[in-house]
């Protein structure tokens, strides 16, 4: 008995020693360069500006909203969650379907459907750019001249007002799809199979036991998954700096693009952070929104 | 029977349709990177490669072009520093959140949970000018060391610590182990599946990684593999060839990881939602 208090203060020494690296680490890393995102956001700072620095309250964020440039990323990224999301969960929700199966070789098929998730988006990009090329150089355009049998007339995708940007959703589709597969999967492997049993013993077919066995049962998993997808696409960056380059006239920029471009290519170093306070109220909100659906879940 | 044998085939000939769409991408740039600089444009449009001309000559042009070792011993460095003190770090900070009583700890799990949610584009400018105004610009460190400590493999280890057998560790205890031998000597040894999945997963993140390096980095005595491919963007007509070849060769280490630890990918990034 005697040993209680002295293991007790003795506890609180490890636990505070094992801590404090991370804990330091986070404050200096995360805690203070979010609080001068917001500082600066509410500030006039710009690199190499002879002006002081001075607090400009919410003139940035007018600002911003009253750049075309802005609202069409904001556009945009709304446009690719609403586009992406749905898409790329069908699709792996089919893959997932596809693949869990007793089949020989489906464990092939499973690491060709996951292989594309550890690409760099970086090099991803680079490899798309020229599936997309221009002309008939480009394999995209060569393989729709020869589904049409001719009748293809060959496009500039990535420089296309209207093709740049679903450009690099088919990019993020096919980068991204394998990891929510994975995660399905292991979310179709946790339903009991007497569930589909009884389901067919009553009568019900293919269809019938997915819609009403398979999809209530995978409802966390799906909306685990809409919503990481949800704040990856939120977070596009690598391929439109790659790709487009945010062109043509914005047509394929992002609220990361912009905050970026903003910051470190012009300088506007306060408007870029306010920009990143805005991405960061946006990611916010989805977090938000994921908290509730999940406990909802659990009650 | 009849029909069982046409519904397995049918579902093959959906398995191999999907497979080459994902795999055709990969197809392009393999055969690209074998395919003479002038002519990939062409092949990869017509889908037409000449087995005659394919050669090794665009891996031997990307050591000229650029300083490929150079950059593959950066990322190398840059990722091994980041997992390795990543493991220990937020391995440590995860069990003293979830096993040990000590002051400060709701505070810690506080901001933790908070800084979860804090994408890290939102901080790279900030972040820019406190690590620029320490002159940490060109160096491997500045690349490194905001990783290291990270909010989600944290709260993973937490959640992970909590589920841990208290008996294992009170049967230590009782025989007169401290709390820190206790841990390293138990808790850790029965640890090796959660530390390799967050392992895997930080380094499968951090590998690509592009636009940090890209902001506080001009020197190519100190970028990384991701930042190598901008060197051949330089001069037009673009070697296509050597871009691709570029890119097999920095993306065969992970490729080498991923087919030795593919059970762990999987697992890794099932449980964790790839990066946060």
């Amino acid at each position: 008995m005697r040993i209680v208090p002295r293991r007790h203060s003795y506890e609180g020494l490890a636990g505070g020693l094992l801590a404090a690296p991370a804990a330091a680490c986070l404050i200096f890393f995360i805690a203070l360069p979010f609080l001068a995102a917001l500082f600066l956001s509410f500030t006039n700072y710009r690199l190499g500006s002879p002006l002081p620095l001075e607090f400009a309250g919410l003139r940035q964020y007018a600002r911003i909203f009253g750049d075309p440039g802005f609202i069409r990323a904001l556009l945009n990224n709304a446009l690719f969650a609403l586009l992406v999301v749905p898409v790329q969960t069908a699709l792996a929700l089919a893959l997932a379907v596809l693949v869990n199966r007793r089949l020989r070789g489906i464990a092939v098929f499973r690491t060709i459907f996951f292989a594309p998730v550890v690409f760099p988006l970086s090099l991803v990009a680079v490899v798309f750019t020229l599936i997309f090329a221009p002309g008939a150089q480009g394999t995209f355009n060569g393989l729709l001249e020869l589904l049409t049998l001719g009748a293809w007339e060959p496009v500039d995708f990535l420089h296309h007002p209207w093709l740049a940007l679903p450009a690099i959703m088919v990019t993020s589709i096919w980068q991204g799809v394998g990891f929510q597969m994975v995660v399905l999967l292991a979310g179709l492997q946790d339903i009991p199979r007497q569930l589909y049993d009884a389901a067919i013993v009553d009568g019900a077919g293919p269809w019938q036991c997915f819609r009403h066995v398979t999809l209530p049962l995978l409802r966390g998993p799906l909306i685990f998954v809409m919503i990481v997808t949800t704040i990856l696409s939120f977070r596009v960056f690598d391929q439109v700096r790659i790709m487009t380059g945010g062109g043509p006239h914005h047509a394929s920029t992002t609220v990361l693009f912009e905050s970026v471009q903003a910051a470190f290519d012009r300088g506007w170093v306060a408007r870029g952070a306010a920009m990143a306070v805005i991405f960061f109220v946006m990611v916010l909100a989805v977090t938000l929104i994921q908290r509730r659906l999940a406990r909802q879940e659990r009650t | 029977m009849m029909a069982r044998l046409l519904r397995a085939l049918g579902v093959y000939a959906l398995l191999t349709a999907a497979s080459l769409i994902m795999i055709g991408p990969l197809a392009v740039m393999l055969l690209g990177s074998l395919t003479p600089d002038e002519h990939v444009l062409a092949s990869v449009g017509r889908l037409d490669f000449c087995p005659g001309e394919l050669s090794l000559q665009n891996y031997a042009d990307v050591f000229h072009r650029v300083p490929f070792w150079v950059y593959l011993r950066n990322s190398f460095l840059i990722n091994a520093v980041i997992v390795l003190a990543g493991s220990v770090v937020n391995g440590f900070a995860g069990y003293a959140l979830a096993r040990l009583r000590w002051r400060g700890r709701k505070l810690l799990l506080g901001l933790v949970m908070a800084l979860l949610i804090i994408p890290f584009e939102v901080i790279a400018v900030p972040l820019f000018f406190q690590l620029s105004f320490l002159g940490w610009r060109n160096t491997l460190l500045v690349q490194a060391a905001p990783f290291v400590a990270h909010p989600l493999a944290i709260y993973l280890f937490y959640t992970f610590f909590l589920g841990f057998p208290r008996e294992l560790e009170e049967a230590a205890r009782v025989d007169g182990a401290g709390v820190l031998r206790t841990f390293f000597q138990i808790v850790l040894p029965n640890s090796k599946p959660a530390f390799a999945s967050v392992a895997i997963v930080t380094f499968l993140f951090c590998w690509g990684m592009y636009l940090w390096p890209l902001l506080m980095t001009t020197a190519e005595n100190v970028r990384p593999l991701p930042l190598g491919i901008a060197g051949f963007h330089t001069l037009p007509p673009l070697a296509w060839g050597d871009i691709l070849a570029f890119g097999v060769m920095m993306i065969a280490p992970v490729l080498l990881v991923f087919v030795l630890l593919q059970r762990w990918f999987v697992r890794g990034v099932a449980t964790t939602g790839l990066g946060g």
